[in-house]
């Protein structure tokens, strides 16, 4: 086994780490630091439900390497649950049914705090329609699939805070 | 996964001399790390290009652009520059992957992505990608989402790119490290009897950048028709940038994704409508023309539908970007 040494910080607490260098940032949260909010769907980058911010950017932890990670600043959904922005996003989903199982949960709202700040600074989408409409959510977020269906519950949740 | 060493590269000339010892290029990740865990990419010593400065989108002295290869897909399609004068690049990648998967992708690593052909990813499947001359399980196989040109008795698999599609009609060249660029047109080849062998690129070969020529005036579109409504592969996609003037159009670029193993000029139907008024009937002409040498299995062809696709495609695509 090859390993590499890197400091990474989570939620705003530093790490410092050995790991085989085959571990990907999902892994190493999970099995490594006990930080199982985030989770394991696909492992190929197909469903969003390892979605966290990577300096700030929403990506797909599953297709990270650890090793890629060296002097980042990780924020998943235990950080976002104590930031004003995370907690409204959660509370929404909430308040209007944003899941059933909760299985895609942590990542559906990872990736909706993301999504508002891309729209901030002005991120495209393919829709390019003015403004945050149904189907402007509905694209930023096609990153995230939910096998129970929820969809319409995340949709009106996003919608709320947007608003 | 293989255990395999990382290395953080700095500068380009180290990452090309561990690159030529054997270790293979890390960008976003989002393609060789699945490929990784699949076990069908085994590098044993991953050098990591992302912190390279080859990450600026930049002004070419006769007014093109050069966009880095580590420049991320996101970044590519929210520059304000490749909106105002490539507005089909960046509708392009918009419709390719996921915001995740953008965040993260690389334009050099978008350039390189690998098919995403079933039988490619089934190790125990034949396939002359990853094992020379062992044959080609999607010919008789299920090929729905496979080529339907330039296509060989070896290999049936598409590139899977949307972005390449646009770069293919913008006439985009490749900058290739301590070698002549190459059009992107030629970048990527068909399988021939070595599918295995699928760019220009000799092993251990950097791209540092890509460039795009000064924009033409005109009208532009990407289009692209895929199974759910959004976050797929393409079946079929056109890119169509097209010049008009006094009514004629002067300039006529088709690139077809979804098709072939690498992205598809429509040459001989650029070529008859260069000077017409793109009229239904000449559309329809050309839209016909860019699929003749489409061919599938008679006894097994599950993409044979594709060949219609793509021609409705093309018209749909003129018809937007005549008036
Ligand atoms: C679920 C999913 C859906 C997707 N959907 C789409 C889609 O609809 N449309 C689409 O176009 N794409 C799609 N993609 C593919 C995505 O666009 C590619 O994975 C991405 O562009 C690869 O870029 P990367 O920087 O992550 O490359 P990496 O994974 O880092 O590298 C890919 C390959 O390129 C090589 N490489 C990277 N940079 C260089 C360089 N500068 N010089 C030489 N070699 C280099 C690497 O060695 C490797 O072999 C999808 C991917 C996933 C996982
Ligand atoms: S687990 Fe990462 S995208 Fe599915
Ligand atoms: S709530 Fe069950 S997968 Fe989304």
């Amino acid at each position: 086994m090859s390993s590499i040494q890197l400091r990474l910080s989570v939620n705003g607490r530093e790490h410092e780490l050995e790991l085989d260098s085959r571990v990907s940032l999902l892994d190493c949260l999970r099995e490594h630091l006990g930080l199982t909010g985030t989770k394991k769907g696909c492992d190929q980058g197909a469903c969003g439900a390892c979605t966290v911010l990577l300096d700030g950017e929403r990506v797909n932890s599953c297709l990270v390497l650890a090793a890629q990670c060296a002097d980042a600043e990780v924020t998943t959904i235990e950080g976002l649950a104590s930031s004003e922005a995370g907690r409204a996003m959660q509370k929404a989903f909430v308040r209007n049914d944003g899941l059933q199982c909760g299985y895609c949960t942590p990542g559906q709202v990872c990736s909706a705090v993301a999504m508002l700040a891309e729209y901030e600074a002005e991120v495209p989408s393919a829709v390019g329609e003015a403004g945050l409409t149904d189907a402007e959510i509905r694209e930023r977020l096609a990153g995230n699939l939910c096998r129970c269906g929820a969809y319409n519950g995340i949709l009106a949740a996003v919608r709320e805070v947007a608003r | 996964m293989n255990p395999f060493s990382y290395v953080p590269a700095t500068d380009t000339s180290s990452a090309v001399a561990l690159a030529a010892g054997g270790a293979k290029y890390l960008a976003g990740g989002t393609n060789l790390v699945d490929l990784m865990r699949q076990g069908i990419e085994t590098p044993r010593e991953l050098v990591d290009i992302t912190r390279l400065p080859l990450a600026d989108i930049e002004e070419q002295p006769g007014g093109g652009l050069r966009i880095g290869a580590l420049v991320r897909n996101t970044r590519v399609a929210t520059d304000e520059r490749i909106r105002d004068r490539y507005p089909v690049l960046a509708q392009a990648i918009l419709n390719g992957a996921s915001p995740q998967l953008r965040n993260r992708a690389t334009v050099g690593g978008n350039l390189m992505q690998r098919t995403r052909c079933g039988y490619f990813y089934d190790r125990h499947s034949a396939c002359g990608k990853r094992d020379p001359g062992a044959g080609c399980a999607a010919l008789d196989g299920f090929n729905r989402t496979h080529a339907i040109l330039g296509t060989s008795e070896s290999c049936v698999s598409v590139h899977p790119s949307d972005m390449c599609v646009a770069l293919a009609a913008l006439d985009a060249v490749v900058n290739i490290a301590g070698r002549d660029p190459v059009p992107l047109v030629d970048f990527h080849r068909l399988p021939g009897d070595t599918p295995h062998v699928e760019t220009m690129l000799a092993p251990g070969e950097l791209v540092t950048s890509i460039d795009l020529p000064p924009a033409q005036p005109g009208r532009s579109v990407y289009l692209k028709v895929r199974d759910r409504a959004s976050y797929a592969f393409a079946l079929v996609s056109v890119a169509a940038v097209v010049r008009m003037e006094a009514g004629r159009a002067t300039r006529v670029r088709i690139a077809l994704g979804g098709v072939a193993a690498k992205p598809w000029r429509a040459y001989e139907a650029e070529e008859l409508l260069t000077g017409t008024s793109l009229d239904d009937e000449l559309i329809h002409q050309a839209a016909g023309q860019a699929l003749a040498g489409s061919r599938q299995r008679a006894h097994n062809a599950h993409n044979a539908f594709k060949a219609e696709l793509a021609r409705r495609l093309i018209r749909r695509a003129l018809q937007g970007v005549r008036s």
